[in-house]
């Protein structure tokens, strides 16, 4: 080790030059890469819109171009179901649902997070001709372990499910982590949300794949599929989207 | 200076000789959890080898001002710091994949091999020489890595590196993935066959009976 005496201030002064050092470093490297792991990180959120509109395969690595050409984000005001303009540049409704100016409690549920945002983001999906053939909603409530996040696309008739895509999650690879199956994620084609203007979607058990309002759940992964099922009572409940699917909006 | 063949032992010598894996049994947690796929263990074996290797060559390039009372926080800083930059230029190059080691790259600052090299070796030894020290110990724990992806990502998926190998049932082919390989503790039967491979050819490894 260290062939000269120790003394009080040179051990100190070691500290200090390497902590200097290295903060310099980690800083420089965290600026210095901001704009690219942006992008990526915006990016990754556009392939995951355009996966749950169905054009992942049509987009064909051309990502931007394809979202920006057939998607649009618009900002819906949850309580009354319409489309608003956002609160503020740069809204984000995860960060919103934080700041209590722009956020309500949640009251009887379980879905796994205490406030909700006023406003949400949606994403409508246009055909070549403009008209709007799906929309995607973000949506997100507790798995096992952790929050889930994922976007819900349904038809242009508000009660057909066609995707269900998670992107973020900590559930258990190979039990929970299934959500992510691609033969998991086929059995959302076709469902319907609503019975008679309840909602009526279930994850069960043993759900048959021609009843159109249950899907099966994940076997050995009782916990996950639970909180699938908040996760959507909540969202598609007249406190999510439940309003802004039911008075159409996106048709007016 | 040191010659050619003591560099030539101290890269080579922990690929098999002397495995951090295999031999030493360090680093084995990463080992177990991020082996599913080829492609995420190798990316974490380059991350691993780049860490170690460079924070040898720093912690040596000051090994005589570091006082002794400090000298394990110094090397967590040096290491921590290094691992923070690994883990920014992943998430700036490498998304997709950098979300799926997710936890385990910030974990390397844990993992013992970076640790005990540091300590073993680079506190004690030339710069030149701890940095293929470095090297030489990354190369065995991505050996071990990539021998033990290639064998999950087989059987598991029928793929490697994504590339469909064994065609599975599900798409239409006629293997069986095995399930049981896809979770992460199938590893330690595998790291033990290993250790059991390797020690059968190097004898010398055998610990003596007690």
């Amino acid at each position: 080790m260290s062939a000269k005496k120790e003394t009080l201030g040179k051990t100190v002064g070691i500290v200090l030059a390497v902590c200097l050092v290295c903060s310099i470093v980690v800083s420089g490297a965290a600026v210095g890469l901001r704009s690219l792991q942006q992008t990526n990180a915006a990016l990754d959120k556009q392939t995951n819109i355009l996966e749950a509109a169905g054009l992942l395969e049509q987009a064909n690595g051309k990502i931007m171009e394809t979202y920006d050409a057939l998607v649009e984000e618009r900002f819906v005001d949850l309580n009354t179901g319409q489309f608003v303009d956002a609160p503020y540049e740069g809204y984000d409704m995860y960060k919103a649902a934080k700041m209590p100016e722009y956020s309500s409690r949640v009251e009887n549920s379980n879905v796994g997070f205490q406030t909700r945002p006023d406003v949400a983001s949606v994403y409508l999906v246009k055909d070549p001709s403009g008209a709007v053939s799906r929309i995607v909603l973000p949506v997100h409530g507790s798995g096992l372990w952790d929050l889930m996040y994922g976007f819900l696309a349904v038809d242009a008739d508000g009660n057909t499910t066609r995707e269900l895509v998670y992107y973020k999650h900590k559930e258990t690879p190979g039990l929970g982590g299934e959500v992510q199956n691609p033969s998991w994620k086929a059995k959302w084609d076709g469902k319907k949300l609503y019975k008679d203007g309840d909602v009526a979607i279930q994850v069960k058990k043993n759900a048959a794949a021609d009843n159109p309002y249950s899907v099966d759940a994940l076997s050995g992964a009782t916990l996950t599929s639970n909180g699938v099922q908040n996760t959507l009572s909540y969202w598609v409940g007249e406190n999510g989207y439940g309003t802004f699917l039911k008075r159409q909006s996106w048709k007016s | 200076m040191a010659d050619t063949k003591e560099m030539k032992k101290v890269l080579f010598g922990p690929v098999l000789d002397n495995n951090p894996i295999a031999l030493q049994v360090l680093g084995i947690c990463s080992a177990l959890a991020i082996t599913t796929k080829l492609e995420t263990a190798l990316v974490m074996s380059l991350a691993l080898t780049s860490v170690v290797a460079f924070s040898n060559l720093f912690i040596s390039l000051i090994r005589n001002h570091i006082p002794s009372s400090v000298r394990i926080i110094i090397q967590m800083t040096i290491i921590a710091s290094l691992v923070i930059v690994v883990d920014q230029i992943l998430q700036a190059y490498s998304y997709q994949i950098a979300k799926e080691l997710s936890v385990f790259v910030g974990l390397i600052i844990t993992n013992c091999i970076v640790m005990g090299r540091a300590e073993a070796y680079a506190m004690k030894s030339p710069p030149l020489m701890s940095f293929l020290d470095g090297i030489g110990n990354g190369l065995g724990y991505s050996f071990i890595l990539i021998v033990i992806g290639t064998i999950k990502e087989l059987a598991g998926f029928g793929t490697i590196l994504g590339f469909e190998i064994l065609p599975l049932i599900q798409n239409g082919g006629w293997y069986q993935g095995n399930g049981l390989l896809i979770l992460p503790f199938s590893s330690f039967f595998l790291i033990g066959g290993m250790i059991w491979f390797i020690r059968t050819i190097r004898p010398a490894q055998v610990e003596p009976k007690e």
